[in-house]
């Protein structure tokens, strides 16, 4: 028994015990035991994986296992990790850790809600463990499907269309999807869908013919793109998450949104090494725009959750950009964005949610001076606005900063511009950012209903703490993570660079 | 010299305590406790002052060589061997920089007892003034360009939680957010030129050991120019050069203890201090690009000066003269055209005058908003009208003020007089015209200064507030000010005397310099003089038209210049322009539209999409109707086609 698999086994024997759990109290007890088991599987996997590095184990994936599912697709149950899905799982179990605290009090139906979420939960962690292609796409698909039922049921809004729009649009996606994936499989001989035997098919070069190599590029990245917030596939961004309950939004805008940067990382850019150096610029394009253009239209919104979620796509647009510029420095900065804007945005919407909860508004010209009748809550919310708009000795800074040291290593004009275009993204976050907070936080409380507001509870505080004491944590002390992402990151930059230089033949604007 | 590491560790853990346990403390704990770091750091300072100066002293050349005490990889980059350091590096400016920040910000602390005294969020307040101290301190000894990034932005969001201190006041938070913007956006500059810096220098050492890196690159004599001008913007940000001046004057919102240490004795020189960190590349590599440092100083030095006569809030005159005194330190940056120190009065004479100046300003500055406290402590506005006569209520803040006033003046056996005697020296050796304009900006700076003091401690006295009052001065107030005017009046004798030759001795170019080698100060005696004699006429004018009880030469002149001196007094018009530019065109016609497309174009194309299927399939769902006679027809239909397409064909 491969110990990676408990990261499936866990949910799975969480979920019994929710359906047997009777009454809230077992329900939360069921959750919280699995919840801390999980995170504490992460970091004792996190300590070991270190550890092994160290002592000299330099295989592309540690702690692999596989048995043979489905004979004649060559599909297999494959498990390993490396260090990006390291850092991955460990951001997902302090999510879900964290979430469980936020979900507290929620109703009606606490056991159902939490069914759904734990499976969520699996499907994530199924996803960031496995090393083949069918596995993955059929984790990605349980972690979609829950979604659905948890906006559309414990939401709030136009929930059943944003349930709707959201799962259709990200159904979209996995067409695309399951096509690039067969394409891949067929293409590179259809023996097998473990992606290290692609990758590695005759010592590094890709089997895949370079013009097919060009159709299952756009289609593979296009369908992790959406789940990753690529213009102009994000709207359902903004309306699913504003109409999401709270811990839903976090663990969707947390974990779920990486999975369309790690996928496109995993499978368009590993496997189609050719394809992503010659058509890298158009997507460098998009998420160029992405990232300037959701900073600029957070600007002007005025309900919390948009505001959040425009800030997503803007840091979410930065996590692809550094992906495709393909350097190692720009590529490890996009995982440790992926960290960071897990951790702070998972935040955000928990602090929303606590707000909002309390004050039923999440509209900013609505509320007043909440520093005052909620310090707790009020400084959190600056802490996570700070770490959004990147300060130092937070997650954020260190996580722009390699991004945009990497990108600028690609000395040519286009790759310039873009990466100057998306360094000023930085200003436009501090404009909503303090908007936000000034408007919200600062000054005198004049709504009556809002003076009598409590401050955070116990469990409220708990998670708060947890997830600013790792934002915290990745600023102040960043080298061994970064390290950890950029070992595993470097052999395949190496790679995808040795098939090609990424300037590319077909790009108009060379 | 590994203790230097406490000097930043105490503010933070002082931070980190009162941040995270500061409702549990009475105000006067946590009061306690901030001001112990600090006195601890000042300590810790001075020591290691004393032993770079002293005890390890000058090299084998004759020059105080950098020292690094520390250094360690903090982020690797992966890329062209790049890493982002962190450590602790002391050279002559970096051990000055300790000097002053820890001086001011212990004076600072000590009189935030009396002044924040009762205010809620005490322990908040000593919680962010460790915060400042620290991100301060860490940028002065920074040992590469990415360090020195990394604690300017943590400067930069200190200044705006203390501006925003008062979190009630709608001012005040519109102030902390400009100011957070303002720079934010200057920073941009800032980070764009570190990254063309280590990318074409393959370092972010302030001195890169490998030219020949450089020389690989075509544009090369193009290329470092343009990042230390990038940065330079990041400077002017912060240092509040003009156009990016304008978060200065509002950031006056925040308590006035908070103004005397950011606001005019530290972090706004973090610009200068930058230009001077790399200096030695500015010298070596962007010579022809030094100009738009001495030309962006000296309009700012201008239009700050014109702008403080017409000022009435006490604290934006002095805000408006800490921009124009900054800018005096610039330009000496700017006109300073050489490293070797070697003979008298040569081109690199403008270094070691800015850092000079530097330093005596920090001291006579934080003195006057330390003074210009007291006073608002006192008649609670900060409006000149209010205010009059109150030399008689308040006579150590009168001595200290006045002290205060006549070295920003320049008058001779007063700090200023020996430093900004330098700038303009240095200015004259560049060029005659900049020495000119400097002088007579010089004469604006003690025309404006006399006009507040004497607003402040003479002129037409506000009889009924002050009997409201009873403007009285409180002692633990009064101590920072007696202690920073002596230091002006002491530094200010000695330089002064060594300058026209008396005892050989040491004087601060010994220091600092721009090569680190020995070198004395002596007044070239016609700048001395003819600035001298500008500045006793300037105050002799400004006695003339404001001392008495009633200023009828002041009324006639506002009444002869209506619109000169209302376009003053709105400081130009600069912050509209900036607020059209922000509001009426970025957010108006940038923002806005993408918000809309985004909504409606965008998600309108991914609803059109939607709405499509859904007609679509209603319109063909009656194809499935279930009705046996429809399929019956349609069969019947279709088999007749078929049959017919047989015939035909």
């Amino acid at each position: 028994m491969n110990f990676l698999s408990l990261f499936v086994l866990i949910p799975l024997l969480m979920l019994l015990g929710l359906w047997l759990a009777k009454g809230v109290k077992a329900v939360r007890g069921v959750m919280v035991v699995g919840s801390s088991l999980l995170l504490g599987l992460a970091v004792w996997l996190t300590i070991d994986f270190i550890a092994q590095r160290a002592g000299g184990n330099t295989a592309e994936m540690l702690y692999q296992a596989s048995f043979t599912w489905f004979e004649p697709l060559n599909i297999s149950y494959r498990v390993g990790v490396d260090g990006i899905s390291v850092s991955m799982l460990l951001l997902s179990a302090v999510i879900v850790f964290t979430g469980t605290f936020v979900s507290w009090k929620l109703s009606p139906n606490l056991k159902d809600y939490f069914l759904w979420f734990t499976l969520l939960s699996m499907g994530v962690f199924g996803f960031f463990i496995s090393i083949d292609m069918f596995m993955m796409f059929m984790f990605y698909e349980i972690a979609l499907i829950p979604m659905y039922l948890l906006i559309g049921v414990w939401g709030t809004g136009h929930k059943e269309y944003s349930a709707m729009k959201l799962t259709l649009m990200l159904m979209g996606g996995s067409a695309f999807l399951m096509l690039g994936i067969f394409g891949i499989f067929y293409d590179a001989g259809g023996n097998t869908m473990n992606i290290l035997d692609i990758a590695n098919h005759t010592g590094g070069a890709s089997p895949i013919e370079f013009g097919r190599q060009c159709i299952w590029f756009p289609l593979t990245f296009v369908g992790f793109g959406v789940l990753g917030a690529l213009f102009p596939f994000h709207t359902w961004s903004p309306d699913g998450h504003a109409s999401a309950p709270t811990a839903v939004s976090m663990l969707h805008a947390g974990v779920l949104m990486k999975l369309g940067g790690y996928g496109c990382f995993r499978i368009a850019i590993f496997l189609l090494p050719e394809a992503a150096n010659e058509l890298n610029w158009i997507f460098l394009i998009l998420t160029g725009i992405s990232v300037v253009y959701g900073a600029m239209s957070a600007c002007v919104q005025t309900d919390l959750k948009y505001i959040n979620a425009y800030s997503s796509v803007s840091h979410c647009g930065l996590v692809l950009f550094g992906i495709l510029m393909l350097t190692t420095t720009s590529t490890t900065g996009a995982v440790l964005q992926m960290l960071s804007h897990g951790l702070m945005t998972a935040l955000f919407f928990a602090l929303i949610g606590m707000i909002y909860g309390r004050t039923h508004t999440r509209d900013v010209t609505l509320m007043k001076g909440l520093m005052q009748i909620m310090p707790f809550l009020g400084v959190s919310f600056v802490l996570a606005g700070l770490a959004n708009l990147g300060l130092p000795g937070l997650s954020g800074f260190v996580a722009e900063m390699s991004i945009f040291v990497g990108s600028f290593q690609n000395a040519d004009t286009f790759h310039r511009v873009l990466t100057i275009m998306s360094t000023c993204s930085i200003v436009v976050a501090a404009v909503y950012i303090l908007r936000m907070v000034g408007r919200m936080l600062y000054g005198k409380c004049t709504d009556e209903h809002h003076l009598h507001l409590t401050d955070a509870t116990w469990e409220e505080r708990l998670a708060v703490i947890c997830l600013i004491a790792c934002i915290a944590g990745i600023g102040c002390f960043p080298s061994w993570i970064s390290n950890l992402i950029s070992d595993s990151v470097a052999p395949i930059i190496e790679s995808v660079k040795q098939v090609g230089p990424i300037v590319s033949s077909c790009n108009p604007f060379m | 010299m590994t203790y230097t590491l406490f000097i930043i560790l105490l503010p933070l853990i002082s931070f980190l305590v009162l941040g995270l346990g500061g409702k549990w403390f009475s105000h006067k704990t946590a009061g306690w406790i901030g001001t112990l770091a600090l006195a601890g750091v000042t300590v810790l300072s001075y020591y290691a002052a004393y032993e770079y100066f002293f005890v390890i002293g000058r090299g084998a050349d004759g020059a105080f060589a950098p020292l690094e005490v520390m250094n360690f990889c903090w982020l690797p980059f992966f890329d062209q061997g790049l890493h982002f350091d962190m450590g602790i590096m002391l050279d002559p400016i970096s051990v000055m920089m300790l000097i002053v920040i820890s001086t001011v910000s212990f004076m600072v602390h000590i009189y935030s007892f009396g002044y924040m005294k009762g205010e809620k969020g005490f322990q908040r307040y000593f919680a962010f003034l460790s915060l400042f101290t620290m991100s301060m301190l860490g940028l002065v000894v920074a040992t590469n360009i990415f360090q020195m990034y990394l604690f300017w932005e943590l400067v930069g969001v200190s200044s705006y939680l203390l501006i925003g201190f008062y979190y009630t006041s709608p001012a005040a938070i519109a102030a902390s957010k400009k100011a957070f913007i303002v720079t934010r956006f200057a920073d941009l500059f800032f980070l764009i030129g570190i990254l063309i810096y280590g990318f074409y220098t393959g370092s972010f050492a302030f001195v890169f050991d490998t030219p020949e890196h450089i020389a690989n690159y075509a544009q090369a004599g193009f290329i470092l120019p343009l990042a230390l001008t990038l940065m330079f913007i990041g400077g002017a940000g912060k240092s509040a050069m003009f156009p990016l001046h304008i978060w200065l004057p509002d950031a006056m919102e925040g308590p006035t203890p908070v103004s005397a240490l950011i606001h005019a004795a530290t972090m706004v020189v973090a610009g200068v201090f930058q230009v001077a960190r790399l200096f030695p590349l500015w010298v070596t590599y962007a010579q022809d690009w030094m100009p738009i440092i001495v030309w962006v100083g000296v309009f700012t030095a201008f239009y700050a000066a014109a702008v403080a006569c017409a000022q009435t809030d006490i604290k934006r005159v002095l805000a408006f003269s800490t921009i124009s005194q900054i800018a005096f330190m610039m330009v000496a940056l700017g006109v300073c055209t050489e490293m070797q120190t070697g003979h008298e009065h040569a081109g690199s004479v403008g270094y070691m005058a800015s850092m000079f100046h530097l330093f005596t300003h920090a001291m006579f500055k934080a003195c006057l908003f330390l003074g210009a406290g007291c006073i608002i402590h006192a008649v609670h506005s900060n409006e000149m009208n209010a205010m009059g006569g109150l030399r008689k209520y308040m006579p150590l803040t009168h001595i200290t003020f006045l002290i205060s006033c006549l070295a920003i003046s320049g008058i001779p056996f007063f700090s200023g007089f020996s430093s900004k005697d330098e700038i303009i020296t240095a200015c004259m050796a560049y060029s005659p015209a900049v020495g000119y304009i400097m002088t007579g900006i010089a004469a604006m700076t003690a025309f404006y200064m006399f006009r507040l003091y004497y607003g402040i401690f003479w002129g037409t006295e506000n009889k009924e507030l002050h009997a409201a009052h009873h403007p009285h001065e409180t002692k633990v107030m009064t101590w920072p000010l007696i202690i920073l005017s002596l230091i002006t009046v002491g530094v200010g004798i000695y330089t002064t005397l060594a300058g026209f030759g008396m005892f050989e001795g040491y004087s601060f170019g010994s220091l600092i310099s721009a090569d680190g080698q020995d070198y004395r100060i002596h007044f070239d005696t016609s700048v001395a003089l003819t600035s001298t004699i500008v500045a006793i006429v300037a105050i002799g004018v400004a006695t003339w038209i404001f001392k008495g009880e009633r200023q009828p030469i002041a009324d006639k002149l506002y009444a002869t210049f209506p619109r000169l001196h209302r376009w003053a007094h709105k400081r130009f018009y600069m912050d509209e322009v900036w607020q059209f530019v922000t509001h009426r065109i970025i957010f108006a016609c940038v923002s806005k539209p993408i918000a809309w497309f985004d909504r409606h174009v965008v998600d309108g194309f991914f609803n059109f999409l939607a709405w499509g299927t859904h007609a679509t399939s209603n319109g063909i769902k009656s194809l499935q109707s279930g009705r046996v006679q429809q399929y019956a027809f349609v069969y019947l239909i279709g088999t007749i086609v078929l049959i017919a397409m047989l015939l035909i064909f």
